[in-house]
């Protein structure tokens, strides 16, 4: 009977831009949900247009009611759950068994389909790679209607694909994954307080080179002398002596008030929590969320950006030695009077399997945007920049690359992924925003939109 | 509190579902009944991991089968060495309009939504009985408090459904038997997908805490969330010539 009805609604990612209009399929029994569906989405984590439906008349299934957890074996540390499971609700299960996802990203609000689709990495790359290397089997309802269990010995090229494949692969059911022990349900962790980017750099190697879990933070407000300050964060688990016998408390949340905040507020924050940061010394015991998920302490952070939304670059800058690239690509930003409210850098270690994956050896830099109608001249300027690095930009965080500069950014890759999407779904019946914008696919209703529209899509209010 | 033990019809999915999962956290023995035997394994498996191992037992039960309830109730029984508690969130909704269209949706609810569910809390009842008592707690609707213009149909089904179990308090709460009638607001869950969500609308979630405060408290009614306590006092006292007005 809730077939028959058709209701739209607005839909956006994390960033709140791009905004549009689609039709949702939410239902327990996701099988039933992605039947004539062209997307699948989640949490609706992914920033820009990843979960996003080509049009009005595209059907977008939502996973999140099938969360049902289907199989957990503690003694072989394997997990297989619906796609909708979140994050959050798996690692309130793991945490009193002592178990650990081997690889988490920055909020705990993703469903285990929506980690496999942006192939999502965390502080631990370096040492763990992207959620992708622990994925051991998929349950993919293809675009024909059937449903295959896909492992890396059945169809290698299909698995591959989909991991960071943004779900145009085929709709993700199931996820099996591996699961890892930690000798406690607490954390390690210390921060390192630095001048500049060069020294952000360099103290990240460092903390790299002995630390599982590692990221810098840089204030992109600070003015004057504090310009570039920002810390090192590096953390490990706590061992079972050095950890109280209780859990930590569940992580608090403080919603924020949808109030859009001005860049001098943001600035007097950043005064308070970078100094803070610098005059920390020392280890301290703390809730793994505080380490892995910092943000979900302010539920809606989002909104802060206002009607305009948030745009996040984050780009790779490869090689041994990215920090010119690093400082030209800040030098970018500021030369375009743009300013990151918040900018995070990790180093990467080795590139997963994911065709479309985006961590690779070198570092990457996530800058926090406001959507100003000069952001899409900005995002240009800093595409050309890690372009001609050799880099890549992360797709699930993107809203406004253009199509010309991914092609020449992922020369080598988008043939492979594409060829797995012709054998899967020749017709392209699977299809996103991102890929109408990107891959070339048709937008929905098969008509192409005029420039004038392509234009007012692509310029934020 | 003790360990209950609860056989649940209706815990694949929305209200059900939420409602089983605290049962389950709270180290509750559960029995879950429903129709699809793939959908009530991995429900059952989903719960037992969620309450850290303790097994949970599942039995095949269709509310369009009165035939499968002695049996399934049985077997919930036998699987935990008795029953405490008797959940029915199972059930059917659709909209006036198309109730309208479709004169036999039209019967499959009222047929799902009252007679079988009667039929199905008789056959609760007469067990919970035969041991003593326990507790029977099915989930009928705010919708049956006050007929509307929007849901004439299901209002007239949960309406039917709340004087039966009032009926059962008056005649049987001297033996033992404890009847708690759960009056949820609109929630979203995959029932109600697709309409508008009209104001006071609930999560799955937010339903399910309020059931289990009142359950603990021992309410013989609970609105959920409990807003429509008050919401109600006010629309049943609403003339008929206001309601016919009044567009909800």
């Amino acid at each position: 009977m809730a077939r028959s009805r058709q209701r739209t609604e607005e839909l956006s990612g994390w960033g709140r831009f791009p905004v549009v209009r689609g039709v949702v399929h939410r239902d327990e029994d996701l099988s039933r949900a992605c039947a004539g569906a062209a997307l699948t989405r989640g949490l609706g984590r992914s920033y820009g247009d990843a979960s996003l439906p080509a049009g009005e008349t595209d059907i977008v299934a939502c996973s999140v009611r099938a969360d049902r957890i289907l199989a957990l074996d503690e003694a072989r540390c394997v997990l297989r759950a619906e796609a909708g499971l979140s994050l959050a609700a798996l690692e309130a299960l793991l945490t009193p068994r002592g178990l650990a996802c081997p690889v988490v990203p920055g909020t705990a609000q993703v469903t285990l389909g929506g980690m496999v689709a942006a192939d999502v990495h965390g502080k631990n790359h370096h040492v763990a790679g992207t959620f992708g290397r622990h994925v051991r089997a998929l349950r993919l309802a293809l675009a024909d209607g059937g449903e295959v269990e896909v492992t890396r010995e059945t169809d290698a090229e299909l698995f591959a694909a989909t991991l960071g494949g943004l779900g145009l692969t085929g709709h993700i059911l199931e996820v099996e994954c591996a699961l890892m022990r930690v000798p406690s349900a607490w954390m390690i962790v210390e921060t390192e307080p630095v001048t500049d980017i060069a020294a952000t750099l360099t103290g990240l190697a460092e903390a790299s080179a002995g630390w599982p879990y590692t990221a810098a933070w840089t204030d992109g407000l600070a003015r004057g002398s504090a310009a570039e300050r920002g810390y090192v964060l590096r953390a490990r688990w706590a061992e079972r002596d050095e950890a109280p016998a209780m859990p930590p408390a569940a992580p608090r949340s403080w919603r924020v008030p949808p109030i859009p905040l001005t860049e001098a507020l943001v600035r007097a924050h950043h005064g308070r929590h970078f100094a803070r940061a610098a005059r920390r010394r020392g280890p301290r015991l703390v809730s793994p969320a505080q380490v892995l998920h910092p943000l979900d302490a302010f539920a809606g952070w989002n909104r802060l950006y206002g009607r305009g939304g948030l745009v996040q670059h984050q780009g790779l800058l490869p090689g041994p030695d990215p920090g010119p690239a690093v400082a030209r690509l800040l030098a970018t930003l500021a030369a375009h009077g743009g300013r990151s409210w918040l900018t995070v850098s990790k180093d990467f270690g080795a590139a997963g399997e994911g065709l479309l994956s985006f961590p690779a050896p070198g570092v990457s830099v996530a800058l926090d945007l406001p959507g100003r109608p000069t952001t899409p001249a900005l995002v240009d300027a800093l595409d050309a920049l890690v372009a001609e690095a050799g880099g890549r930009i992360y797709l699930a965080k993107d809203a406004l690359t253009r199509a010309d500069v991914l092609r020449r950014m992922e020369a080598d890759r988008l043939p492979r992924f594409n060829a797995v999407r012709d054998r899967v779904d020749p017709e392209r019946r699977l299809r996103s925003a991102l890929s109408v914008r990107l891959l070339g696919d048709a937008p929905a209703g098969g008509r192409a939109a005029t420039a004038a529209q392509r234009r007012r899509r692509e310029t934020p209010r | 509190m003790s360990t209950r033990r609860i056989a649940l019809l209706g815990a694949t999915a929305g209200l059900g579902r939420a409602l089983a999962r605290r049962f389950a956290a709270r180290g509750d023995d559960l029995v879950v009944l429903g129709r699809d035997p793939t959908s009530l394994a991995r429900t059952a498996e989903d719960l037992s991991l969620r309450a850290a191992g303790r097994p949970v037992g599942m039995a095949r039960c269709d509310l369009l089968e009165a035939e499968s309830f002695a049996p399934a109730l049985e077997r919930a029984e036998e699987l935990m060495g008795g029953l405490d508690l008797v959940v029915v969130t199972a059930g059917v909704f659709a909209t006036q309009e198309e109730l309208e269209r479709d004169a036999e949706a039209t019967e499959h609810l009222l047929m799902v939504d009252l007679v079988r569910t009667i039929r199905f809390c008789e056959e609760a009842k007469r067990r919970l009985l035969h041991r003593g008592g326990g507790t029977l707690c099915v989930f009928s609707s705010v919708a049956g408090e006050q007929a509307r213009r929007s849901s004439v149909l299901y209002g007239a089904a949960k309406a039917g459904l709340t004087r039966y179990l009032e009926g059962l308090d008056l005649r049987h709460a001297g033996e033992g038997l404890h009847v708690v009638t759960v009056k949820p607001g609109f929630a979203r869950t995959s029932m109600t997908e697709g309409l508008s969500p009209p104001p006071f609308a609930a999560e799955a979630d937010e339903i399910a805490e309020a059931v289990m405060t009142g359950l603990d408290r021992g309410r013989r009614v609970i609105y959920a969330p409990s807003i429509w306590r008050w919401v109600l006092a006010v629309v049943r006292r609403l003339p008929r010539a206001v309601m016919r007005r009044v567009e909800f």
